[in-house]
């Protein structure tokens, strides 16, 4: 019975926070300043209670399961959510719908939890619907824009129209091997046509979640449309958190499919660094923008993934985890501007240098991060996810990841050349950061800077990771 | 010597500039940093010069080895042998000369000397890495800096070039990284774990289809860095562009990172690709050798007209290397130091004579040594050593390679290396021509009332003139420091 609370113990505290916010919403109305301070607190609990007791276990017919691995993805989960938390400061705390956000907010969390934790289809089907449904709802939080209400449309049919095929895909291979335990269809699957044919449908329900070209259509205007705070929380948290699953499903579930699932991700990943890349250039407003160069970071990732070697996994969590630092820096401060100024596009950007030159920095460095370039950790994000793509041999693919990091460098130049070159008639005013949002900062620049100079992150992510 | 000083003293430098306010304090504390670099570089010459004549004949000294990924077999590891030294000190020397002709920069001061005390981090870091993954952290830190400093503080069309420049060198860092990263997966055919290590790759056998496959990655990645025809084009724009003391460090650190990584990582650990893609090498540096005098000789801006002569002349480095005998390639690296002082000492007067008159056009320049005659002398010195005058360091570099390229029997190799020498024809027309008419002739009206230099500009021209000459009248204890590193590359060779 103890063991259930340890092993349970991140869901469980998750659970508690929404109760808790559930009933300060029956009780008398708090005002936002305080409720956001005592969200923020209760998060900050959160993320430290996921050090403490680690404990690896098995539960409910080995529908759940939890070892070293799935608690260190769920902290960096946790990190993310709490600074997104924090630089939504400035959005939220005018807003009417405070406690609502977070209870949907930490619901989908929730739900990321799970799917993390399953080992067994049905689980990490309800885990998923239940981290993609609360962020339709989120993702309309803007309330009086329409452009809000058309996001959160376009991702709950987009995601509906994934879960369906993530369905078919799960009954047919219910149907083949006859179990839907993650243990129970590796020893069963044998590679037959129709098993293929299955898992391909798996795999594009998984490349609609992490928005992998060909699937990736919803993700810019969803993006655009969304309040900062959602656009960030679904290019971070949501994308990282099926990542996860997506690298223990391949290298576990389907390890013996290995043969046919290595093409298909590599020629996945080709296309996103490279469709995600040309159509980055091309954007002006902010968070599509960040959207497109977000499924070409995705296209890096799954280069990894190729390598199928604990080098892969490895690269792969120590990535997001530099990932959720670099991309959470840059929308921090699209989400400060958005918020006191309301403008979105990069040309708005044009002259922020000489106005606002600690934000400048500041996005300067996770774009920089991004990029790839060193002494940012994203530098050794990057180098590792081609390192290891490269372990298989697949020097082509790892030629053109390695060309397409010219083209993303343009990109980033193009920002990095408005904010610090380009003049603007009406520059954006100097935007005062309040504390919250300034703790994010910090947070963010203090991983981006250091990740890659200390070396028990990497070490210790290696210690756990997984491949064959 | 604990090496970690050589990268340490910018870092804490770079980090003091960010707490500094106004930029007499700023310039001050670049100033002392680089001094101090500068006092650093001479005290590691004293102290290898004594482990030598020690009888220490280890391949690098002063090593330094710390686990850095290990899961990978990733190491910090840093040591030097001559040739570090010597592009260690030639760093010293341009980043002490580029910190003192920026001494009146007054727009952005304190990011300005941020980045340039950052870029001359990348070079110090770049020369002495022994691990490739350490060299191409190094190498990389450098691309950025660039960016800003011509893009921010630049000219004429800053954006378009500075984003030129990223662009072509981030490419050369991407075919550079696939090169090592397929060197890395072949270092362990006869057993062992992969490694990055410089020295533990050089002991090993690299397959020789996997070098014929992964030579022209690296080669061709550390050769945009050094402008290899036909990936040349970022230098004109790039120079031209920046503001001075970028256009120093470009032209006389930047561009050597790469001939110093076409030598030290293409060359020395992939020999076989070398020799086999000799030809193209040489073909490519005497094509660059022509096309860049040529060119420069249909310049009429000051600055096109060095950079398109560095095009050239940083051809002479890699015919020297392509021409793989032990002449040859130590006449490249000396070729490297000479060049990187030289153009540096261009640049710098370049921009000491436009701060003053505001033209960088020839044409609308004259007679400027009637008011301002240090300027005007340091100016035909300048010109004296890129044409290759006995007594300056060009003389001496190019000779080298020269003689070297000669000793290769290939009648075609042979052939090259008559081009190459007869382009010093070409050198001495622009160059002439450029130091005639500016600085001799009738003077424009306009110029009359210019002054001459001040006591920061006097003293950074005198420290660069001062390498150049030490150089050409004393080539031997260059030689000599060079020496024991080229045999060692060429040993490889030998077999």
């Amino acid at each position: 019975m103890n063991d259930l609370f340890i092993i349970l113990k991140q869901e469980l505290l998750l659970t508690i926070i929404i109760f808790v916010l559930l009933t300060l919403k029956v009780g008398k109305e708090m005002g936002n300043a305080r409720l956001l301070n005592l969200v923020n607190f209760l998060l900050v609990v959160n993320f430290l209670a996921g050090f403490f007791f680690p404990q690896d276990g098995i539960l409910f017919n080995e529908m759940y399961h939890t070892n070293a691995l799935v608690i260190l993805e769920k902290n960096i989960l946790n990190l993310g959510t709490l600074i997104i938390s924090l630089q939504s400061y400035a959005w939220l705390k005018d807003h009417q719908h405070v406690s609502e956000f977070y209870i949907l907010l930490l619901s989908t969390l929730l739900g990321m939890f799970f799917m993390i934790s399953s080992g067994n289809l049905l689980m990490f089907y309800l885990g998923l619907e239940l981290s993609t449904i609360p962020l339709a709802a989120i993702a309309n939080f803007d309330l009086g824009k329409r452009k809000s209400s058309e996001a959160a449309m376009k991702l709950i049919i987009s995601s509906a129209f994934s879960s369906g095929l993530l369905l078919f895909g799960i009954s047919l291979i219910y149907g083949t091997t006859g179990t839907v335990g993650f243990a129970g269809i590796t020893t069963h699957i044998s590679g037959n046509p129709l098993q293929v044919f299955a898992f391909i449908l798996l795999l594009a329900g998984f490349g609609f979640k992490i928005s992998a070209v060909p699937f990736h259509l919803w993700t810019a205007d969803v993006y655009e449309g969304s309040p900062v705070a959602v656009t960030s929380y679904l290019s971070v948290i949501s994308k990282a958190a099926v990542l996860f699953v997506f690298v223990s499903v391949l290298y576990t579930v389907f390890k013996p499919l290995a043969d046919s699932w290595y093409y298909m991700v590599s020629l996945l990943a080709v296309v996103s660094i490279t469709v995600g890349n040309l159509f980055a250039i091309r954007q002006e407003n902010f968070k599509r923008f960040l959207a497109f160069s977000s499924i070409a970071q995705v296209g890096f990732i799954l280069v990894a993934i190729t390598g199928s070697s604990a080098a892969g996994s490895t690269a792969v969590v120590y990535f997001v985890l530099i990932y959720v630092f670099s991309n959470l820096a840059a929308f921090g401060v699209i989400s400060l501007v958005s918020a006191t100024t309301g403008r979105e596009s990069i040309s708005d950007y044009k002259g922020f240098y000489k106005t606002n030159p600690v934000l400048s920095w500041v996005m300067a460095i996770g774009l920089f991060s991004l990029a790839g370039v060193p002494p940012t950790a994203g530098f050794f994000g990057k180098f590792f996810l081609l390192i290891a793509g490269a372990g298989k041999g697949n020097y082509i693919l790892v030629t053109i990841a390695a060309m397409n990091m010219i083209i993303s460098l343009y990109y980033y130049l193009r920002v990095i050349k408005a904010i610090f070159m380009d003049s603007n008639e009406q520059p954006i005013q100097p935007v005062v950061i309040p504390a919250y949002p300034k703790l994010a900062f910090l947070i963010c620049i203090a991983g981006i800077v250091s990740i890659g100079f200390v070396r028990f992150v990497y070490d210790y992510i290696q210690s756990l990771s997984i491949g064959f | 010597m604990n090496l970690n000083l050589l990268i340490l003293v910018p870092m804490l430098t770079a980090i003091g500039i960010l707490f500094c306010k106004g930029l007499k304090q700023v310039r001050a504390l670049s100033l002392v940093g680089a001094l101090v670099q500068l006092a650093l570089a001479f005290n590691l010459l004293v102290k290898y010069l004594q482990e030598r004549a020690a009888g220490n004949n280890a391949a690098m000294l002063f090593d330094y080895k710390q686990a850095w990924f290990t899961a990978l077999n990733i190491n910090y590891h840093i040591g030097v042998d001559g040739i570090s030294i010597a592009m260690i000190l030639l760093t010293a020397f341009v980043v002490v000369a580029g910190v003192l002709v920026s001494w009146t920069m007054e727009t952005l001061n304190r990011e300005f000397f941020f980045l340039l005390v950052f870029l001359s981090l990348g070079a110090y870091g770049f020369f002495i890495s022994l691990d490739l993954f350490t060299l191409f952290f190094f190498l990389e830190l450098s691309v950025i800096p660039k960016f800003l400093l011509i893009g921010i503080w630049g000219s004429g069309k800053k954006e378009y070039s500075g984003m030129k420049l990223a662009l072509m060198l981030m490419g050369g860092s991407a075919l550079l990284f696939v090169g090592l990263v397929g060197l890395y997966f072949n270092t362990a055919t006869n057993g062992g774990s992969y490694t990055f290590d410089l020295l533990e790759i050089a002991a090993r056998k690299i397959p020789v289809h996997a070098q014929m496959i992964f030579f022209p990655f690296a080669f061709l990645g550390f050769g945009i860095f050094t402008a290899i025809f036909p990936f040349h084009t970022w230098v004109p724009d790039g120079h031209a562009s920046a503001p001075t003391a970028a256009s120093m460090f470009l032209a006389g650190i930047s561009m050597k990172l790469g001939g110093y990584g076409c030598l030290r990582v293409a060359t020395f650990l992939m020999p076989d690709g070398a020799a086999a893609y000799s030809w193209i090498i040489i073909l490519l540096a005497t094509i660059a050798i022509i096309y860049g005098a040529f060119a420069t000789m249909m310049q009429t801006d000051l600055k096109y007209i060095n950079a398109y002569s560095s095009v050239s002349h940083c051809g002479f480095v890699l015919l020297g290397i392509g021409m793989l005998t032990q002449t040859s390639v130590t006449g490249a690296v000396l070729q490297m130091v000479s060049h990187g002082l030289m153009t540096a000492l261009f640049f710098a007067v370049i921009g000491m004579v436009y701060s003053r008159t505001h033209t960088r056009q020839v044409a609308q320049l004259g007679g400027l040594l009637k008011v301002m005659p240090f300027i005007s002398s340091v100016f035909v010195i300048a010109g004296l050593c890129s044409l290759g005058l006995p007594g300056f360091s060009g003389f001496v570099a190019e000779m080298t390679v020269f003689m070297g390229s000669w000793q290769n029997p290939d009648p075609w190799y042979r052939f090259a290396t008559i081009l190459a020498c007869a382009s010093i024809v070409v050198t001495a027309v622009y160059i002439l021509r450029a130091t005639g008419q500016t600085v001799m002739g009738p003077i424009t009206a306009a110029h009359q009332e210019l002054g001459d230099a001040g006591w920061n500009e006097k003293m950074a021209a005198v420290l660069l003139v001062a390498g150049i000459l030490v150089i050409g009248v004393m080539p031997f204890w260059l030689n000599d420091l060079v020496q024991p590193g080229t045999t060692l590359i060429m040993t490889k060779f030998l077999r």
